[in-house]
């Protein structure tokens, strides 16, 4: 058993009690009001979130409006009836600002709804038990109104040892703790089981003040053979002050902007345990409170149990307030308690007093005269603070002072004020001073807020812009390198010539040709993406595909240009020509052909015009020769060059024979299908200087297969491949006997021989 | 004369390890950007409103520390200036703007009138606007500075800057009237 040695606080002071006038009649019921105006924000922290809506039907005890975070409390309808409105409603607070609030219209039913009381509690586990406390809406009821929940969860930096329950309840006036450990004093103790239960301290003190002989008894008397040690001490204000208690009751300090937890501390309020008792053992919500109803303008001051959200007018009607006497209304004691700004405020969970004073009772404060000095302040303070000189630094705004001087660890508990010879309203000081910094403080804090989230943004802005010139760039280099693979690759005559590179791929793209671009664009978007990937990540996979890819883009490439080479032209024009010479004379040939073309379109010709054609047709044969001159001198180094020039005399010859028998087959005389016939053949000398030129189809062509060859070419071509690829595979092996080889080789050059005759005829 | 050369010498070869050694601790311990700038720019309020003639509060701290004037932020009013004016060490001006100080505001979009242009939101330096094209927009209050950039650019003119004012979480108390002042307090009480 803990000792029943009490330590002493520094300062405090005694101001007449006046507990008499309210503490000599037992708890009332206040009848049922009408209309309960339930404010959001009735405990610290975030206000609660409204789940009904305007019209809904609630029950008494129903959740009507839900926790919105951790630090956070649930609201109950106190009564059965209809919610009528969710809005600003006037709000206890000197501001007068009217705040969030339900308003609900009583049915005058009083309906509970369903409750679930667990006298179980023992056997739930501890979150259970705490999550039943959280949602019967249980907040302090000693004045702050911190969530209770949230109290008992706090992780404690150390184990809870020791829990205190203040029953202090220091401040004139006041007398709800007083009657309530009176009244309800076996529901304390059970209250406190489960905090003990709970929390699981080494000891359990209950604190009381020794002017309530009565209340001190009935604890003792329902605590019975519990190990709670019922610590009595001399009165003295603000000994009910959280901080003060731990130090009166066990003679440690709270450190300075600390909390109890931090020396392993729990203080609850009589109230509070009281409300956790109703919660689980009954299951019924925080609904309602004892508040005390006193002061001289009231004609009958007493004790009520009143449902949260009463219009306080109704309560002290109901208490006989004679409004010609009453000067200042108060909630809260005369020493922290603030002035309402209005009776049409509503009870809250916090409300411990309504004090209707008359301006005898308390009168206004003496205008204040400059600080003398005298140090009584700083001798009665309780924080063991210098009052003057947070004064003074208030005065001057000088926020660090302030701070250095621990204005934080003041409680507002007026000692200071009260005793201030030059009537120095003190703690308005202090207040003022306390908000002036805490709205600094969010200043700085939104300052810093915007500061990051504007610098974010210029971030964000930033790489967005960078990002877009890197693309624009890529972009750029792309079809630099598009356009540079296309001049390397390109291996058509006009390669110098763009135009007529554009021209000769814009004019008669064959479907084979078209074919072989796409696989060649195909190839090549495959190997550009392999090589961003090969970037991104470098694998050696990714290495060897990009190879791979390379060499089948390239190969797809040639293949395209080799079918552009061998694409015959549509028009002569298309045809390309790197020799100038060679360009030249085909134009020659060309406007010729055009201007025979034309004469020979018409159906009768007089001599005149016949002797034109056949001059123009002379002039044709020998610009057509003069081309196949230019086109057999022109360097035959690159092979498709040579082709085209083949391909080009093939239909040189194909298109003069087709001439030749059309003439024939018109009638036409001697003379002129000679002069056919020379055209004929020297169109076939120039396709045999072609040949020359080309001696050797170029591979790649064989590998495209659909060219269009007939049977018998195609035949023979697969003999002389089968052919060569026998005498090679004889050739690398070593053990073969030369006669093989031989065999073999004659067997090729028979083959070529043939394929040669072939092409030829 | 030799004393004079030893006195000379021993100078000099004093200078030259000072400067050494200043050398190397101007290289050493080189401080990266403007901590003066960084300083005032933690005092400036940062809505970023441009009302002092800079893009943003940063350049201003950097034009203060390059000798601008301390009175060209009206968000931060008279303490603003107190403030840099201590920093500085420099007499405190009156504030320099159209209006003077303006309470606290935050814009509101009448969201009826919202064409979802995306104006806004391109203008707001601090994203407290969220909407998208074609889309109602509408303000994030707690992101808000209220530094009024939006209004300008809305075609519509459906942006209002809406004060504050003061809620049971923005209330404070007031200072009380120094002791002393008796001439204010009679006429309290004969009131």
């Amino acid at each position: 058993m803990t000792s029943l040695n009490v330590w002493d606080i520094h300062g405090g002071i005694h101001p007449p009690e006046r507990k008499a006038l309210s503490n000599r009649t037992p708890v009332r019921q206040v009848p049922l009001p009408a209309r309960l105006v339930l404010p959001l924000a009735q405990h610290l922290g975030a206000p609660a979130e409204p789940c009904v809506t305007p019209g809904e039907q609630v029950l008494k005890g129903q959740v009507i409006a839900e926790a919105s975070g951790f630090v956070s409390a649930p609201l109950h309808a106190p009564t059965s009836g209809t919610v009528s409105f969710i809005g600003p409603q006037p709000y206890p607070h000197i501001s007068g600002i009217p705040a969030p609030a339900i308003v609900i219209e009583s049915d005058g039913l009083d309906q509970w709804i369903e409750l679930q009381p667990r006298t179980d509690y023992r056997e739930l586990p501890p979150s259970e038990l705490l999550e039943i406390i959280r949602q019967a809406g249980v907040s302090g009821l000693g004045g702050a109104g911190f969530p209770t929940a949230v109290k008992l969860t706090a992780p404690p930096t150390q184990a809870i040892h020791t829990l205190i329950i203040n029953g202090t309840e220091c401040e004139p006036y006041i007398t709800a703790d007083d009657l309530l450990m009176r009244e309800k004093a076996a529901e304390l103790v059970a209250g406190i089981e489960i905090l003990e239960h709970l929390i699981k301290p080494q000891q359990v003190l209950i604190g009381i003040e020794d002017n309530k002989p009565e209340a001190i008894a009935a604890v003792r008397a329902a605590v019975g053979e519990r190990p709670y040690v019922v610590k009595v001490f001399p009165t003295k204000y603000p000994s009910g002050g959280e901080k003060q208690l731990i130090q009166i009751l066990t003679g440690e300090e709270v450190p300075s902007g600390g909390l109890p937890a931090d020396i392993g501390m729990l203080c609850q309020n009589v109230g509070t345990c009281v409300a956790i008792h109703d919660a689980v053992l009954l299951g019924r919500p925080l609904i309602s409170r004892i508040t005390t109803l006193t002061g001289e303008a009231l004609a009958e001051p007493m004790n009520v149990e009143a449902l949260i959200g009463t219009p306080v007018a109704e309560l002290l009607a109901f208490a006989g307030l004679d409004s010609s006497k009453l000067n200042r209304l108060i909630m809260g004691g005369p020493m922290m308690g603030f002035t309402l700004p209005s009776l049409d405020v509503p009870l809250i969970k916090t409300t411990n007093c309504l004090l209707a004073s008359t301006r005898a009772e308390l009168p206004p404060p003496p205008p204040a005269l400059p600080c003398i000095r005298c140090g009584e302040c700083a001798e009665v303070c309780p924080a063991s603070l210098l009052p003057q000189q947070l004064h003074f630094f208030a005065l001057g705004q000088e926020h660090e002072q302030l701070k250095a001087y621990n204005l934080f660890d003041c409680i507002e508990c007026g000692a200071c004020a009260y005793v201030c010879p030059s009537s120095i309203p003190l703690v308005q000081y202090y207040r003022a001073a306390k908000g002036e910094i805490r709205a600094l403080e969010q200043k700085q804090q939104k300052a810093e807020h915007s500061r990051q989230r504007f610098e974010i943004r210029q971030e964000r802005l930033r790489r967005a812009e960078e990002q877009k010139e890197a693309d624009r760039q890529a972009r750029a280099e792309r079809a630099a390198r598009a356009k540079e693979a296309q001049a390397q690759a390109g291996t058509t005559p006009s390669q110098d010539d763009p135009v007529a590179r554009v021209q000769a791929q814009k004019v008669g793209l064959s479907d084979e040709q078209k074919k072989l671009k796409i696989e060649a664009s195909m190839a090549q978007v495959a190997l550009k993406k392999a090589e961003k990937q090969l970037s991104a990540h470098a694998t050696p996979e990714l290495e060897a595909q990009v190879a791979e890819l390379r060499i089948a883009a390239s190969n797809a490439q040639k293949a395209l240009d080799e079918a552009n080479a061998a694409a015959p032209p549509v028009e002569a024009t298309a045809a390309p020509a790197n020799d100038e010479a060679a360009k030249k004379a085909k134009i020659e040939a060309a406007m010729l052909r055009a201007q025979v073309r034309k004469l020979e379109k018409l159906e009768t010709r007089d001599t005149e015009q016949q002797a034109e054609l056949t001059r123009l047709q002379a002039q044709l044969a020998s610009a057509e020769q003069a081309l196949a001159n230019a086109q057999q001198s022109a360097p035959p180094a690159k092979k498709p060059v040579a082709d085209e020039a083949l391909k080009k005399a093939k239909i040189e010859l194909a298109m003069k024979r087709a001439e030749l028998k059309k003439a024939e087959k018109a009638g036409a005389d001697e003379a002129e299908l000679n002069k056919l016939r020379d055209g004929l053949v020297s169109a076939e000398q120039a396709l045999h200087t072609a040949e020359e030129n080309s001696a050797k189809p170029a591979p790649e062509l064989v590998r495209t297969e659909k060219r269009p060859i007939d049977e018998q070419a195609r035949a023979l071509k697969t003999e002389v491949a089968f052919a060569r690829a026998d005498l090679r595979k004889l050739e690398r092996a070593t053990d073969s006997d030369t006669a093989a080889i031989e065999a073999a080789r004659q067997r090729l050059s028979d083959a070529e021989h043939q394929l040669q005759k072939h092409t030829d005829s | 004369m030799s004393m004079v050369a030893i006195a000379v010498l021993a100078l000099l070869a004093l200078c030259l390890i000072c400067g050494a050694i200043l050398g190397f601790a101007a290289v050493r311990f080189r401080v990266e950007g403007d901590p003066i700038a960084e300083q005032i720019n933690a005092l400036l309020p940062q809505t970023q409103c441009g009302q002092c003639g800079y893009p943003g509060c940063k350049p201003y701290a950097e034009a203060i520390a390059g000798g601008d004037k301390i009175n060209k932020c009206p968000p931060g009013g008279e303490s603003t200036i107190q403030a840099l004016a201590d920093l500085l060490d420099v007499e405190p001006e009156p504030l320099d703007a159209v209006e003077g100080e303006v309470p606290p505001r935050v814009a509101y979009i009448r969201e009826a009138e919202c064409i979802g242009c995306t104006k806004c939101i391109q203008a707001c330096p601090v994203d407290a606007i969220v909407g998208a094209a074609k889309q109602m927009h509408t303000v994030i209050v707690s992101e808000c500075t209220g530094c009024d950039l939006c209004v300008e650019p809305c075609p519509v003119d459906c942006i209002d800057m809406i004060e504050l004012g003061s809620n049971l979480q923005s209330w404070k108390w007031d200072q009380p009237l120094a002791p002393g002042q008796l001439i204010a307090s009679d006429r309290e009480q004969a009131a």
